[in-house]
């Protein structure tokens, strides 16, 4: 019981959090702006390797970090513009339109990578961000460690919840992205293209993924591996749910559970003798389940959600 | 534009609609292969033949269809009630690790009730692994398609403490892999020389009984009915959760199937690769088969062409085996566009 | 010139022509009703002129400049404004949310909330159109919910008005208001186009009558030269004749609800409950009717009779037996016919085949299937073409399509799954919405057949004038509870219209007030 404690209060402990939670922060913000639109981005996965493998490989091949982060966003985004189109302006399955994107997402990107690395065995190393102690900040004891000797991307990601809740609450097309999800006719009603609101939605909010895919690339490690996002992509999935399509409540329930994914890393450290670290492993998936669980009775569900919408459509 | 619904479906369009998307993905799947350099009808011929140009190579698709059948029945028969088993890729592995479980000492019988034994213990595995989305669904509106697909982690990281831990092969040097299943609960194989087994007959059989319980039966109407309007179903009497558990448990157990004969059919022990996301494509092989359980028979061949063939080409003009991935993820997408233009007629202004 | 000017607008949906060749204009403080039957085209004609459609051929004119075709956008900065019949609001945003969609620069950085406040104060003053503008859309009733729609379209500075069905949801006095709020916008230089099918409110509001049939108009009279039975013959294109009611007396009771109380299930349920300690006994050979707005429980006495669900209180007896179980097949066979509320949601599933439809309430017996598992298809088959005989439903033959049937037809398929098992009572919620003259008729008298051969049956219906017509007694639903019955020839429009409205709600949903006529006796058993 000690030993947790112990944890808890290092400074090691929250700087691992804040690590393990940028990549969740990009990607549950990214979901959230999409079903907050009314669309269901299940390419999330995909869309998340596209963005881990394009701006590792940007860098790669000689660009610089931020240009390769953008490309990422970039990519991201013509990923989400193919789901709209499917989903938006066709208005197909979104289950089977998010799903089929993932495979097909994940796969060009090991076919892309295969291809401009044919003979990589041990997967080559880039340099990627380094932590930036923020000037005076990083000097307050633990704090100043765990939140402020972060790399950039972890201060852009946590720079962005506030601006994504700002957005969405208090502005006119936050405004109309918000009715876009709850009633499309009301938007269209008022003037408003709901297909391209929902369009720049789900460009925008797979943007979010592709960074958060290449924050683990570019930022928590230097190479890039095969299956490296392991359903990173669906626990954010979980985690809108869980945050009931609020940022702020994205930000704690991310946190909560990089938090459990630090914390059991450590506890592995002692107690995985005892334990085979299989069970530990499987942590991450099964709070993200529990975690629905919790809220799925409560969760008030963007009323559009999953629903195309046509214009012109006789009713 | 608008899309405007077609008063009248042709049979044919109907019939086109796989065709189309197919010719669809190899197009834009000729992209990647000129990249390489390569001619692209040289490549596809070098695919077709590696895939069908010998009997070993039919041999070989047919073998790798199997899995692929159970898969893709396990995902027609779930997505005809709406109910979106995205864990296919899990059960497969529970089933797997139930056949090994009984298959390997603990229970032996003659063939002729350990093949069946192993099947029906491996398609309850295969069930009770979704029972759980599947109660949160019905009970507490959990969405079935992320706790499906995060189920998917949780069980291979299970069978992996498995296979590390109480069903370690002791005699595998080291690897994770589990005792061989023994010889009664082995599948024959179908032809000499080959590593097609008695597996291939028994997914034949699954597709033409889903497909009878679909069309003939109470139990495919009320599939059929929930997942096409649910709350009519439920208004006219149908019960919905009875049915959307059933579907479930039916759903997991071909999957659940596709892991027992990847085990006791090709491989003969257990291992964590077993399946390189068999459950995964199963949902592009149910899609391609536009939700019928005898045309699942057709597009799994297809697809395990794609692969088998892709394996030979990469070979020869060396290509990245993740063609054949590639050439999936888009065959889903353009299944999806050609059969709604079956249904509407885009119009341009 | 012309304030606002169609001509000759033709639009079709597939082989359906919805509009044909429709040219008509407004000029300032003109009430123009379009007046049709359900399908005639007024709705589309509309969505036309507000952008939602874009017309085959044809142009629309506002003061003279051409109105660029299919943009809402353009329509509104014209001066158009529309309330949907179906509300255009997102239920859980605010009221001043949904008000300013729109109103600004979506790439503007903030929101002026507290100036379109204050504007919106001020509209609300100056129209008499009171509402909270911090309010959730879903807290408000229907008629405030309209309120919003009308000042969305007048914060536009909207000139012309649509209202489409504007009454359907009011209670008679609420329409009254309405109309009172649009004489004062009339006076004040707007022009309004006022759907209906209603006559007697065409009449009361409109300057000039534009009638609608198949699409095409096939009359324009001014108001003052018009009268209920020359319009209604315009609208039908023949003479209207609507069964009516013969007296009967009535037998033995079939449904009994004592004290029956229904809350939401799951933990957020709300504190008052859907149904409050309703009572209520339908006997062979009467129609009961059920009044009130939408939403104010109708929904969940209809889920309850149709086996959807069963009591938290009081007991529900059908035939003498009380209903522990909720299960629609059970309730099915023990006599219940069931005509759904929305035909196309929950009636049937239209993908599905007629046979298949005809079958779906009993699934599990012969002779649709073999021991409960195989279905057998001829059998069904046999039974579907006997049915389309008998109810004279038009169709391809029993393996069409559903979903291709016309409204009417789709009914009568409903009407023969849920009439021909002959059940002692029969729950026709909502049994006309959305159905032409020649369909409303047909299912009223099937509903009189029913009545005549002794079956009860409870009819939900927002319209009165088809309470009125069709029902021996007549019961008013308010926020969960029901009055007594009344008989429909002792009571007033307008009374029922106060009820509706919980007015004298104190006295009449517990007891009969002095001032209307007490309701009938219990009937007493005729057996």
């Amino acid at each position: 019981m000690m030993d947790i404690l112990d944890i808890l209060i290092s400074a090691g402990f929250w700087a691992a959090t804040f690590r393990i939670v940028s990549p969740l922060i990009f990607g549950t913000l990214g979901e959230l702006i999409c079903e907050r639109a009314g669309v269901l981005n299940l390419g999330i996965e995909g869309i998340m390797t596209m963005g881990a493998m394009s701006g590792w490989m940007w860098v790669y091949m000689g660009g610089d970090l931020w240009t390769g982060v953008m490309f990422a966003a970039f990519i991201g985004a013509m990923f989400g513009l193919l789901h709209s189109g499917f989903t938006v302006y066709l208005g197909l399955s979104q289950h089977v339109t998010g799903i089929g994107i993932t495979l097909f997402a994940s796969s060009l990107s090991y076919y892309i990578y295969r291809m401009l690395l044919p003979d990589a065995t041990t997967p080559p190393k880039i340099d990627p961000f380094h932590p930036y102690p923020v000037p005076f900040l990083s000097d307050i004891p633990i704090i100043g460690e765990a939140l402020f000797t972060q790399t950039p991307l972890t201060y852009l990601a946590l720079i962005l919840v506030p601006m994504v809740w700002y957005v969405l609450y208090k502005t006119p097309v936050g405004l109309a992205v918000r009715m876009a999800g709850e009633n499309p006719m009301a938007v269209e009603a008022q003037g408003i293209n709901v297909l391209s609101i929902r369009t720049g939605a789900v460009m925008v909010g797979s943007a979010f993924m592709a960074v958060g895919g290449a924050f683990i690339t570019m930022s928590a490690f230097d190479a890039f591996f095969f299956g490296m996002i392991n359903g990173r992509g669906w626990i954010c999935v979980a985690l809108v749910i869980f945050a009931s399509w609020r940022p702020g409540k994205a930000l704690i329930g991310a946190l909560l559970f990089a938090g459990l994914d630090a914390l059991q890393v450590r506890v592995q450290q002692t107690a995985g003798a005892v334990i085979p670290y299989q069970f530990f492993l499987m942590m991450p998936y099964v709070l993200s389940i529990v975690a629905m669980v919790i809220m799925a009775r409560k969760a008030s569900y963007p009323k559009a959600l999953l629903t195309p919408f046509r214009r012109g459509e006789r009713t | 534009m608008q899309i405007e619904p077609r008063e009248y479906v042709a049979p044919w369009r109907i019939a086109f609609a796989p065709f189309a998307a197919v010719i669809v993905s190899l197009g834009l799947g000729s992209i990647l292969i000129l990249w390489v350099g390569a001619s692209v009808s040289d490549a596809y011929l070098l695919l077709v033949k590696g895939a069908v140009g010998s009997s070993f190579a039919l041999t070989e698709t047919l073998t790798r269809s199997i899995p692929l059948i159970f898969t893709g029945l396990a995902a027609t028969i779930a997505f005809r009630a709406r109910f979106y088993n995205i864990g296919a890729e899990g059960q497969l592995y529970c089933g797997a690790l139930a056949a090994t479980f009984f298959g390997t000492g603990l229970i032996t019988l003659p063939p002729l009730l350990m093949i069946p034994f192993l099947m029906l213990i491996g398609a309850l595995a295969g069930g009770a692994a979704l029972a759980i989305p599947v109660m949160l669904k019905t009970h507490l509106k959990v969405d079935e398609v992320v706790t499906t697909l995060l189920l998917n982690f949780v069980i291979l990281l299970f069978v992996g403490y498995f296979l590390e831990g109480p069903l370690k092969d002791p005699m595998s040097m080291g690897w994770p892999q589990a005792e061989p299943i023994i010889d009664e609960g082995l599948f024959p194989s179908l032809v000499d020389k080959s590593r097609l087994h008695f597996g291939f007959i028994f997914a034949i059989i699954g597709s033409v009984l889903c497909w009878a319980m679909m069309r003939f039966t109470v139990w495919g109407y009320e599939i059929r009915a929930v997942g096409l309007n649910t709350s009519a179903a439920k208004f006219s009497g149908i019960n919905v959760n009875t049915t959307v558990i059933r579907t479930a448990v039916i759903s997991g157990g071909l999957a659940g199937l596709a892991g027992v004969s990847e085990v006791a059919g090709l491989k003969g022990y257990l291992t964590l690769d077993i399946s390189p996301g068999y459950g995964y494509t199963g949902i592009a092989v149910a899609m391609l088969a536009q939700l019928n359980p005898l045309a699942v028979i057709l597009s799994a061949i297809f697809i395990s062409m794609i692969y088998v063939g892709a394996d030979s080409m990469s070979r020869a003009i060396n290509i990245p085996t993740y063609i054949a991935d590639v050439l999936v993820g888009l065959s889903v997408l353009s299944i999806l566009v050609s059969v709604m233009l079956t249904k509407y007629r885009l119009r341009w202004r | 010139m012309a304030l606002l000017a169609f001509h000759n607008i033709t639009k079709s949906f597939g082989p359906l022509v919805a509009n044909d060749d429709i040219s008509l204009s407004l000029e300032k403080g003109d009430v123009i009703a379009l007046l049709g039957e359900n399908g005639a085209g007024k709705t589309t004609l509309m969505n036309i002129l507000y952008g939602h459609y874009t017309a085959d051929t044809g142009h629309i004119e506002v003061d003279g400049k051409q109105l660029p075709s299919g943009q809402t956008d353009a329509a509104i900065k014209a001066g158009i404004g529309m309330v949907h019949q179906h509300f255009t609001l997102a239920e859980n945003l605010t009221v001043l949310e949904n008000i300013m969609l729109g109103t600004e620069s979506l790439w503007s950085l903030s929101q002026k909330q507290s100036a379109a406040k204050a504007k919106l104060a001020k509209m609300s003053e100056d129209y008499g159109l009171k509402i909270n503008p911090d309010a959730r859309v879903a807290d408000l009733s229907v008629g405030e919910r309209q309120r919003v729609e009308i000042l969305k379209a007048l914060y536009r500075d909207a000139r012309v008005l649509i209202l489409d069905e504007p009454t359907a949801v009011l209670t008679p006095q609420e329409a009254d208001s309405l109309f009172k709020t649009l004489k004062s916008l009339t006076g004040q230089g707007f022009a309004i186009i006022f759907i209906s099918h209603k006559l007697h409110e065409i009449l009361q509001i409109s300057t000039r009558v534009e009638v609608l049939r198949r699409g095409k108009i096939v009359g324009s009279v001014a108001t003052k030269d018009a009268d209920r039975a020359m319009l209604a013959e315009m609208m039908v294109g023949r003479k209207v004749e609507r069964p009516s009611l013969e007296a009967m007396e009535c037998g033995k009771p079939v449904v009994r609800l004592n004290n029956v109380t229904l809350r939401d299930a799951g933990r957020k349920a709300s504190k008052v409950p859907k149904l409050d300690q309703v009572n209520l006994t339908i006997h062979q050979h009467e129609i009961i009717g059920i009044a009130g707005v939408a939403g104010n429980g109708q929904s969940a006495l209809a889920d309850l009779l149709s086996g959807l669900t069963i009591p938290n209180q009081g007991t529900f007896e059908l035939l003498d037996v009380p209903v522990t179980q909720a299960s629609p097949s059970n309730i099915v066979h023990r006599g219940v016919g069931r005509i759904p509320e929305d035909r196309h949601s929950s009636g049937v599933v239209g993908e599905m085949a007629l046979w298949e439809n005809l079958i779906s309430e009993d699934l599990r017996n012969a002779p649709v299937s073999k021991a409960g598992i195989i279905i057998d298809r001829k059998a069904c088959v046999e039974r579907t073409n006997a049915l389309i005989e008998k109810f004279d439903i038009r169709c391809e033959g029993p393996d069409a399509e559903t979903k291709l049937l016309s409204g009417g037809n789709m009914q009568k398929l409903i009407l023969a799954r849920a009439l021909a098992p002959e059940p002692a009572f029969i729950l026709a919620n909502q049994p006309v919405r959305g159905l032409d003259e020649g369909a409303i008729a047909y299912v009223h008298e099937q509903l009189l057949a029913a009545r005549k051969r002794g079956a009860g049956i409870l009819l939900i219906s927002e319209d009165l004038d088809e309470l009125f017509s069709l029902c021996d007694r007549i019961c008013v639903m308010y926020h969960g509870k029901l009055t007594q019955p009344f008989d429909a020839k002792s009571v007033s429009t307008s009374q029922v219209g106060l009820m509706m409205a919980g007015q004298t709600m104190g006295q009449t949903f517990d007891q009969a007030p002095d001032n209307l006529n007490a309701p009938v006796k219990e009937p007493s058993h005729a057996d």
